[in-house]
C-alpha cells in the first residue's frame, strides 16, 4: 500500500469549511477539486481503496479481483455532435473500469429528472444509453429513478456505477509511473471539449468537430493482451492531459516531460484553443486514454493500440522523469521547456 | 496554424537570438519595458529570457486590464451583482480578482449572485435581450482593444430600444499609463527604475496606430518598437531595441506591420470618441490616481452607463499588506521579490490581480514554472 502524496501545506491552503460554499472550481478536475476530494471525502471515508485516488476501486471478490466505479453527468447541452449525455453516462463508467486493466461486467443507472423535462428527450437519451452498452456489451442491470421539482435539477442528471473483473497479475495503478517509463496517448487530444463549447450559447463558432465519446474497453483489452505489465492508464477526461498528468505525477511521486512536437491534434482544436485563449492540454476528451509502460514494452503498446480503430492515432508523447517537484514540464516546439501545472480554476463547466 | 507557427519557429529564434548577442554592447546595460501583458505572456511562457544576454533586462509593464483595475471598482461590480434582480455580465478573467475581505464575483456567484462569464460585449446584449425584467450590467475593462466592442454594446443597445442594459465602464488608456510611469519618481529622480525603451502594445496599437508614441521617442528619447505577441515578434522587437540604443537613435518603429497602420482602426477610433470621453483622472491599482487615463460614458448614452442608472460609491480599497502587486506593476519589483508569491498567493487562491489574468506578471511566472529554482513546491510523502 503506497502512501498518498500531499502537497506541501504552504503551497495550496486548506479548504474553509465553516465559512466557504461550493464554487464551480470544486468541479473542474483542477487543484480545487484535488483538494475536495482530499481533504472532505478521502478524510471522511478513509480506506486503503480510496487512498490510492484512482478512478475505481480494485477489491478481491469471492472468487476473483474485482472493479468498481461511479460516475455522475451533468453535460450541458444534453445533445451534441457525436453524442448527448446517455452514451457519455455509459461510455464514461466502462472506461473507468476499463481503466484498471479490467473487463466491464455491469452497469447500473440512476436518474435525477426535472419536473417539465420532454419525455421525448428523456426516451431519445434512453435509447442511446441502451444502444450505447449493448454495442458495449456491457448490460445496464438496475436502476434508480427521482423528479425533483422544476429548477432544482437541470432537465436530467444521470449517474451511472459499473463493476468489472480482473484478471490475475494485472496491476495497474495511478502509482505505477516509473522515471525512464513511456507515455502514450491513443489519439487525438480536445475533440470532445472543443465540440460541446462550439454549442454553447455564449460561444457562436461552427465547427466539423465531433465529440469523440466512446467505450475504450476492447481497445484495453488489447493493449493489456500485449504488454500485461502496463503501469499506469487513466481516461483523459475533465481536466485534460494536464490534469491527469499531474495526477498520476503526485501518486507515483515522479515528473513527466512531454514533447509538444508530439501531440496528436487536429488543426481545428488547436485554431479553436487558439481564439478561446485554451490550452489543448487542459480540454476535455471522452474517448481517449493516456498509458504509461516501461520503454522497452512502449513500441509493442503502441503497435497493439494502431491496430485498434480507437488507437489508430495512438502516439508516444513524452516519459516519466525523476522529479521531487513531481512536475509535468513539456518540450516545446519552440526549444525549451515549460512547466504544465494543474488547471487553476476552470476553463469551462459541465463539460462531463 | 498558419501565420502563428511561423512566429513561433524555434529555429528562428535563435538565429534572431545570436544576432541579439552579437549586436549588444558588452559595456553597457539594457533595460526595456514590455508595456503589455500580452508581451509579459509570451516571454514567461517561451523562455525568452534565458535567450538574450545576461545585460538585457526585461520589466514587465502594467498593460493587464485585469491587474490594474484597482480594488474598489471590483468591490463596486460584486455590489452590482448582489443587487436583486440583475445579470452581471463580464469576462472571464473579472470573475477571480479577489478584494480585501477575500470576496470575488466568482464567490458571490456561489452565493447566489447572477454572473455571468461573456466572451463579447455582444453576449451581454443578448441577455438583456433574453432577460427583459432584469436589468443586465456589462462590467467592461480593457485597453483600447476592448474598448470599441463596448461602444457598439452600447449603440447596438440604443437601436434596438433595450432599456434593460447598462455598461460599468472601466476602460482605460495606454499612452497615459506610459507617460506616467515615465514620469514617476522612481524613474526620473530616483533611477531605481532604469528604462531605455518600451516594446509597445499589439492589439492596443493596431486600434490606435503607432503615431501616440512619437510623443515619448520625442519628449524623452526612449525608442519605443510596436510588436505582435507571438514570440519571434518580441525578439525581432528586443534586437530593433538594441539596434536604435547602440545608434542613439529614439524613434517609434513598427515590428508589427501585419496588423498595425501609422493612423490605426480609425472607424474604431470615431466610435469610441462617439460613445465615450475622458475622465480627469482614475485610480491604477499600483500606479494610483492617473490623470486622464480612463474613458466614461458621455452624457448623451448616459442611459446605458451604470453607474448613472445605479449607486456606484468611489471605493478606496487598499491592497493587502504583504502584496507586491502594485511595486511589481511599476517594474520596481520582481514577482519573486513577493514574499507570498506561490506560497500564499497561487492561481488557485489569488491575493494580487497580478495572479489573476495570464497576462498578469506573477501568473505568468508561476504557471510556467520560471519560479522553480526556489523550490516551493516540494511534494513530500508521509
Amino acid at each position: 500500500m503506497a502512501n498518498p502524496v500531499r502537497v506541501k501545506a504552504g503551497y495550496t491552503r486548506a479548504i474553509d469549511f465553516k465559512h466557504g460554499c461550493v464554487e464551480m472550481k470544486h468541479g473542474s478536475g483542477g487543484r480545487a477539486m484535488a483538494q475536495l476530494i482530499q481533504q472532505l471525502f478521502v478524510a471522511a471515508f478513509d480506506n486503503e481503496f480510496l487512498r490510492q485516488s484512482n478512478d475505481q476501486a480494485c477489491f478481491q471478490g469471492s472468487n476473483e479481483r474485482m472493479v468498481m466505479s461511479t460516475d455522475s453527468y451533468v453535460i450541458t447541452p444534453l445533445f451534441f455532435p457525436g453524442g448527448d449525455i446517455g452514451s457519455l453516462a455509459v461510455h464514461g463508467t466502462i472506461n473507468d473500469i476499463a481503466m484498471s486493466g479490467a473487463t466491464p461486467s455491469y452497469l447500473a443507472a440512476s436518474f435525477i429528472l426535472e419536473e417539465g423535462f420532454a419525455l421525448s428527450d428523456l426516451k431519445r437519451i434512453v435509447d442511446s444509453m441502451a444502444q450505447s452498452a449493448m454495442a458495449a456489451g456491457v448490460p445496464i442491470v438496475t436502476g434508480d429513478t427521482k423528479v425533483v421539482e422544476r429548477g432544482s435539477a437541470d432537465g436530467v442528471f444521470i449517474t451511472t456505477t459499473g463493476i468489472g473483473k480482473i484478471a490475475e497479475g494485472i496491476n495497474i495503478s495511478g502509482e505505477n509511473a516509473r522515471p525512464g517509463d513511456k507515455i502514450l496517448v491513443s489519439g487525438l487530444l480536445g475533440d470532445h471539449g472543443i465540440a460541446v463549447m462550439a454549442l454553447r450559447e455564449n460561444l457562436s463558432f461552427q465547427t466539423s468537430i465531433q465529440s469523440d465519446t466512446a467505450a475504450l474497453h476492447d481497445l484495453v483489452a488489447n493493449m493489456v493482451a500485449a504488454v500485461p505489465t502496463i503501469h499506469v492508464l487513466r481516461d483523459p477526461t475533465r481536466g485534460g492531459v494536464a490534469t491527469v498528468l499531474n495526477e498520476i505525477a503526485q501518486q507515483s511521486a515522479v515528473g513527466m516531460m512531454l514533447y509538444e512536437s508530439k501531440l496528436p491534434m487536429r488543426a481545428q482544436v488547436n485554431a479553436a484553443c487558439e481564439f478561446l485563449g485554451l490550452d489543448p492540454l487542459y480540454i476535455a476528451n471522452e474517448g481517449k486514454l493516456i498509458a504509461i509502460c516501461g520503454a522497452d514494452d512502449a513500441e509493442n503498446l503502441l503497435n497493439a493500440m494502431h491496430k485498434h480503430a480507437l488507437g489508430k492515432d495512438a502516439a508516444i508523447i513524452g516519459e516519466v522523469i525523476e522529479d521531487t517537484h513531481c512536475f509535468v514540464q513539456m518540450q516545446t516546439r519552440f526549444g525549451g521547456s515549460r512547466v504544465v501545472d494543474w488547471l487553476s480554476g476552470e476553463q469551462l463547466p459541465r463539460i462531463c | 496554424m498558419k501565420y502563428i507557427d511561423e512566429f513561433r519557429e524555434g529555429g528562428m529564434a535563435r538565429k534572431i537570438a545570436a544576432r541579439i548577442a552579437a549586436e549588444v554592447d558588452a559595456r553597457r546595460r539594457y533595460h526595456f519595458m514590455e508595456f503589455c501583458g500580452g508581451h509579459t505572456h509570451a516571454i514567461s511562457r517561451y523562455g525568452l529570457v534565458d535567450m538574450l544576454p545576461d545585460n538585457v533586462q526585461m520589466i514587465h509593464g502594467p498593460g493587464c486590464p485585469v491587474c490594474v483595475l484597482p480594488v474598489g471598482r471590483v468591490e463596486n461590480a460584486i455590489q452590482l451583482a448582489q443587487t436583486p434582480e440583475l445579470i452581471l455580465c463580464t469576462y472571464g478573467d473579472m470573475l477571480r480578482i479577489p478584494t480585501a475581505n477575500g470576496m470575488s464575483l466568482l464567490r458571490a456567484k456561489a452565493q447566489g449572485a447572477d454572473v455571468r462569464m461573456v466572451y463579447s460585449s455582444e453576449d451581454a446584449i443578448k441577455i438583456a435581450q433574453q432577460n427583459p425584467q432584469q436589468q443586465v450590467v456589462f462590467f467592461a475593462i480593457g485597453f483600447e482593444t476592448t474598448t470599441p466592442p463596448t461602444a457598439i454594446a452600447i449603440k447596438k443597445a440604443q437601436a434596438l430600444g433595450l432599456h434593460n442594459f447598462s455598461v460599468f465602464c472601466n476602460h482605460v488608456l495606454t499612452p497615459s499609463a506610459i507617460s506616467h510611469i515615465l514620469q514617476s519618481p522612481e524613474v526620473r529622480e530616483f533611477g531605481v527604475v532604469s528604462l531605455d525603451g518600451f516594446i509597445g502594445p499589439a492589439h492596443v496599437s493596431v486600434v490606435i496606430g503607432s503615431q501616440p508614441y512619437q510623443y515619448f521617442a520625442e519628449e524623452f528619447q526612449k525608442p519605443v518598437v510596436i510588436a505582435g505577441f507571438e514570440p519571434l515578434d518580441v525578439l525581432q522587437a528586443i534586437l530593433m531595441l538594441i539596434r536604435q540604443i547602440n545608434a542613439g537613435r529614439a524613434k517609434v518603429e513598427n515590428e508589427f506591420t501585419r496588423a498595425v497602420l501609422p493612423q490605426g482602426n480609425i472607424k474604431a477610433q470615431l466610435l469610441v470618441a462617439e460613445v465615450f470621453e475622458l475622465r480627469r483622472s482614475f485610480e491604477w491599482r499600483g500606479l494610483g490616481l492617473v490623470p486622464y487615463s480612463a474613458l466614461k460614458i458621455k452624457s448623451c448614452y448616459a442611459e446605458y452607463d451604470a453607474e448613472q442608472r445605479f449607486p456606484v460609491p468611489a471605493l478606496s480599497i487598499a491592497d493587502n499588506k504583504a502584496c507586491e502587486c502594485g511595486a511589481i506593476l511599476r517594474g520596481i519589483k520582481q514577482p519573486q521579490d513577493c514574499k507570498i508569491f506561490g506560497t500564499v498567493c497561487t492561481p488557485e487562491n489569488p491575493i494580487g490581480s497580478c495572479m489573476v489574468s495570464s497576462e498578469g506578471a506573477c501568473a505568468a511566472y508561476y504557471s510556467y514554472g520560471r519560479f522553480r529554482n526556489r523550490d516551493l513546491c516540494t511534494v513530500q510523502n508521509n
